[in-house]
């Protein structure tokens, strides 16, 4: 059977080899050693559409998919509603099937809508500037303290204990590599004045919400920036970066429309002060006019970047998650500043409604007494693993155990995707331990 | 209404785009009010509004779907539509990066097994498929090169060596890890230059980084004399994986004695561009480099899959385990191949590259006059003596609805054209480009005024980047905002 995937026939090629000037398509491989270019691959047989549909179809359903479970599990990853109209946008050819917009005049659709979700994040961030988007939260985060660093000129980045213990690594991976040095610091704690800059998170880890101005006051006492790791859905309600001080603000743009694909791809959305413009890493979308000064966007302040300044760029980032930087604007502008306000909304009393019953529960009880959001810790009366063991029995997929954090304690997220019923039968089975 | 209206221009209070569930539990009291958001701008737009918008932007765009795409490097090839709903599967797409192992065991199959094809296609030993986009991949293969040194006690190495035709995301990613770059140069042929790499490669260098077959779309028949002097010497050999398509199904990374290769899934495992991502960057190693991987891997013990950190790892480099959902598009591309699937992908992609090459050359320079790769690098210097310039080639060939190769890279090739037209297009459509090439080589004699103007049947004309970059205008606000 021939491929799909190679149209050309036997005839094209017989005629294509002879315009060549080659008797044969071993021919144009003889740069390669005799010796290397025949290597051995041992690969399953191939399989047709059918068979290899029936087996990938096989291998999904040994996973339990959240759209038949209920789901109490956040942690950096979260279950939202994602409009239809999301799939439908991303799903066109036309903008999954591009590349990077190099030629501006054939993509338009992308930069225009680049620009959109520049906007948006701006408008939902209170920030003044956005990148085109990063790989996802934590290296957003790692990125923006290497900016600090860059921007401030000293050598040390303070992360505060609160913070997500992966973007902790990630932050630690990437400042190591640069050989600058990351120390973690008590929220409650002052900071050293060679510190770059700080990095809290809000809601943070535990889902408290945090003193966020007073950090902010702290970080610019001490002459660095402060960079606040944000949950973009949390900013329907809540007090957004822009307005207690960051100077930088970055998220993991997967809440805002995009599947949670067993972690990938996410968003890094990254967003700074308008000053900070030229040291910011990624690409940047800009407005400008055609030589009819027709409006148009381009890909602007390339001067940054790789394939323009190589060793001197303000990061290496090329290829990123465009598409769901497409899906979160999308995601915006669906649900709009109603929209996001009640999604927000949801979650808050969902999640507390949950709180609630789970405190009243005899031998459980709120780790804080922080307000919160939608993600709360529970100290449990036994292992949280043995709880979700159980939870997964009836159908539930339960909260994350951070027993290594805290003893015998469980971080539960509730959104607007779960209902009354499921939060009153997590409660019921929770009550059973 | 054109396409140059913005979200804020249709934006009408009381507009929504989706409806949401009431709630069904009770109010709970609200925080302290300096915590609550008081202000949030954003559009209000209907459903078919917002659809209508992007549906216009989308018809703005070029993709693979649309036409030939034959940038150079990037590798557009043809992305089978049934992969994608794969991806979208609920058993892959409505899972939990957290949820319990034995919850995703389908999940780590998948991963496992890719990890295995992957180490089985470039020869090598094993596989992190965690980077997420190629310049990810890269980062991650010099965060090894440097954790193997120091784990050696080796301090002293602290540069990595790369041609002057490589990416620039190649000495990019080498300053992230905190090396300094040197540059060894090409050969009159457009292969490595051995003296230069004889004098540069000394008790300093951690690491050359060497694309294969390079960006000159050029195989180096003398990989196994470079690769011994580099190991020699005490250094590691890395690969740029981006041109692997180039001997997909035929030639080992392994067996050119490379000690670590990153891969692009999103180039020759064709899964979408999506218009900058998202990509994904696996990064392959030897067995010197297994330990040092990022975390996580999937290993497999007595039929149960689960995520392992590799023993000496460099440590967590993203949120979770991987573009998992590009992953599963790889796997199922893999899987449909084969071994001698893959071979027929890179017998075409040579044959594709070396007919323009054939076909070409009669009009356009070409700086190495040699059998290519999967690539092949033309320049624009005839034309340019004319007073036409690579730039004016490209920006006409959107007239004739055809994606212009990559232009002016690689940097040593004066107005360069690199050109990448894949396996999956047919004669047909190579014939149609050609003759598009001849023609604007006949113009840029005759009528060069068209090309200097060029394009004229875009949705818009050149822009203007320089305004653009002196008066950045990033972002638009809403109306009582300020501006519109």
């Amino acid at each position: 059977m021939p491929s799909p995937y190679l149209p050309n026939t036997d005839a094209d090629r017989s005629a294509m080899l002879r315009e060549i000037g080659v008797g044969s398509v071993e021919e144009l491989f003889r740069d390669i050693p005799e010796g290397l270019r025949h290597a051995q691959f041992r690969l399953p047989s191939p399989l047709s559409e059918l068979e290899l549909k029936k087996e990938l179809n096989r291998l999904a359903s040994l996973n339990v998919s959240l759209d038949d479970y209920a789901c109490f599990l956040g942690g950096g990853s979260y279950r939202h509603f994602i409009p239809a109209t999301v799939e439908h946008v991303i799903g066109r050819s036309e903008f999954y099937t591009a590349y990077t917009p190099y030629q501006a005049e054939v993509s338009q659709g992308t930069l225009q809508s680049t620009y959109e979700y520049q906007s948006l994040i701006c408008q939902l961030t209170a920030m003044e500037v956005s990148n085109a988007g990063m790989y996802d939260g934590s290296t957003a985060a790692a990125e923006a303290a290497i900016m600090a660093c860059v921007v401030t000129k000293k050598n040390k980045v303070a992360v505060s204990t609160t913070v997500n213990p992966t973007y902790r690594e990630v932050i630690d991976t990437y400042v190591k590599g640069r050989d600058l040095f990351m120390e973690t610091v008590d929220p409650g704690s002052g900071l050293p004045s060679d510190c770059a800059c700080l990095i809290a998170q809000q809601p943070n880890f535990f889902g408290c919400l945090e003193e966020m101005e007073a950090h902010a006051r702290k970080a610019h006492d001490a002459g660095a920036l402060f960079i606040a790791v944000v949950d973009p859905i949390s900013l329907g309600m809540f007090q957004p970066p822009g307005q207690y001080g960051a100077d930088i603000a970055v998220a993991d743009g997967q809440a805002l429309g995009n599947s949670m694909s067993f972690g990938g791809p996410g968003l890094g959305v990254f967003a700074c002060r308008q000053q900070y413009v030229r040291q910011m890493p990624g690409r940047i979308v800009g407005k400008t006019v055609d030589v009819d000064g027709k409006t148009g966007y381009v890909m602007t302040l390339v001067t940054r970047e790789q394939y323009i300044r190589r060793e001197r760029a303000t990061s290496n980032i090329c290829t990123s998650e465009a598409l769901m930087a497409l899906a979160a604007a999308v995601y915006l502008a669906t649900l709009g500043k109603t929209g996001l306000r009640r999604v927000a909304e949801l979650c808050y009393h969902k999640a507390h409604y949950a709180a609630d019953g789970i405190a009243k529960l005899k031998g459980y009880s709120l780790a804080f007494s922080k307000p919160f959001f939608k993600e709360f810790a529970v100290r449990c009366p036994a292992a949280p693993s043995e709880i979700n063991r159980a939870l997964l029995k009836k159908g539930i997929i339960g909260g994350l155990d951070i027993s290594h954090a805290m003893d015998n304690t469980m971080l539960l997220c509730v959104t607007e995707m779960n209902s009354r019923e499921e939060t009153d039968k997590l409660v019921e089975i929770l009550g059973t331990f | 209404m054109s396409h140059h209206y913005l979200l804020p221009d249709i934006s009408q209070p009381g507009k929504t785009g989706c409806s949401l569930p009431a709630l069904d539990v009770p109010a709970a009291a609200l925080p302290p009010k300096e915590l609550l958001r008081q202000e949030l701008e954003l559009p209000e737009v209907s459903e078919v509004g917002l659809i209508r918008y992007f549906t216009a932007l989308s018809k703005l765009n070029y993709g693979v779907d649309t036409g030939f795409y034959p940038l150079g490097s990037c590798t557009m090839k043809y992305n089978p539509k049934w992969h994608e709903d794969i991806a979208r599967l609920p058993g892959f797409a409505s899972i939990h990066p957290l949820q319990p192992e034995g919850s995703v065991q389908g999940a780590l199959q998948l991963m496992f097994e890719l990890q295995e094809y992957l180490t089985e296609i470039t020869g090598m030993n094993a596989a992190s498929l965690v980077p997420l986009a190629g310049a990810h991949g890269e980062y991650a293969g010099l965060l090894l090169v440097k954790a193997y040194h120091q784990d050696r006690g080796d301090k002293a190495r602290k540069k990595i060596l790369l041609t002057d035709s490589s990416h620039g995301t190649n000495p990019a990613s080498a300053v992230m890890c905190g090396f300094e770059v040197g540059v060894v140069a090409s050969d009159s042929d457009g292969n490595v230059d051995m003296r230069s790499l004889e004098s540069a490669m000394n008790e300093e260098v951690a690491a050359l980084t060497l694309t294969m077959p390079s960006t000159l779309g050029l195989f180096d028949p003398r990989i196994l004399e470079i690769s011994r002097l580099v190991h020699e010497r005490g250094g590691l050999l890395g690969a740029d994986g981006a041109n692997l398509n180039a001997f997909l199904g035929r030639v080992k990374f392994g067996e050119l004695g490379y000690d670590y290769v990153q891969l692009n899934l999103h180039k020759t495992f064709s899964t979408p561009h999506g218009g900058g991502g998202p990509g994904s960057g696996p990064v392959c190693v030897k067995q010197n480099l297994a330990d040092f991987l990022p975390s996580p891997v999937v290993a497999r013990n007595k039929g149960k899959y689960k995520f392992v950190s590799p023993a000496k790892s460099v440590g967590s480099i993203a949120n979770f385990y991987g573009n998992f959902g590009v992953m599963c598009k790889a796997y199922a591309y893999i899987r449909s191949l084969g071994a001698q699937g893959m071979k027929e992908v890179s017998e075409d992609a040579v044959l594709n590259a070396n007919y323009l090459r054939a076909k070409l050359k009669p009009y356009y320079y070409l700086p190495y006059d040699r059998v290519c790769m999967h690539e092949v690098v033309f320049s624009g210097k005839r034309q340019k003596a004319k007073g036409v310039h690579t730039l004016d080639i490209a920006k006409r060939l959107l007239d004739y609805g055809l994606h212009p190769p990559t232009v002016y890279f690689p940097l040593i090739v004066e107005e360069a054209l690199m050109t990448e037209p894949t396996e999956t297009e047919s004669k047909q459509t190579l014939d149609a480009y050609i003759e598009a090439m001849k023609e604007i080589a006949r113009d840029a004699e005759e009528n060069p005024e068209i090309l200097h103007t060029a394009p004229h049947n875009t949705p818009v004309r050149r822009l203007d980047d320089v305004r653009a970059a002196r008066n950045p205008d990033l972002r638009w606000q809403m109306k009582d905002q300020g501006h519109g």
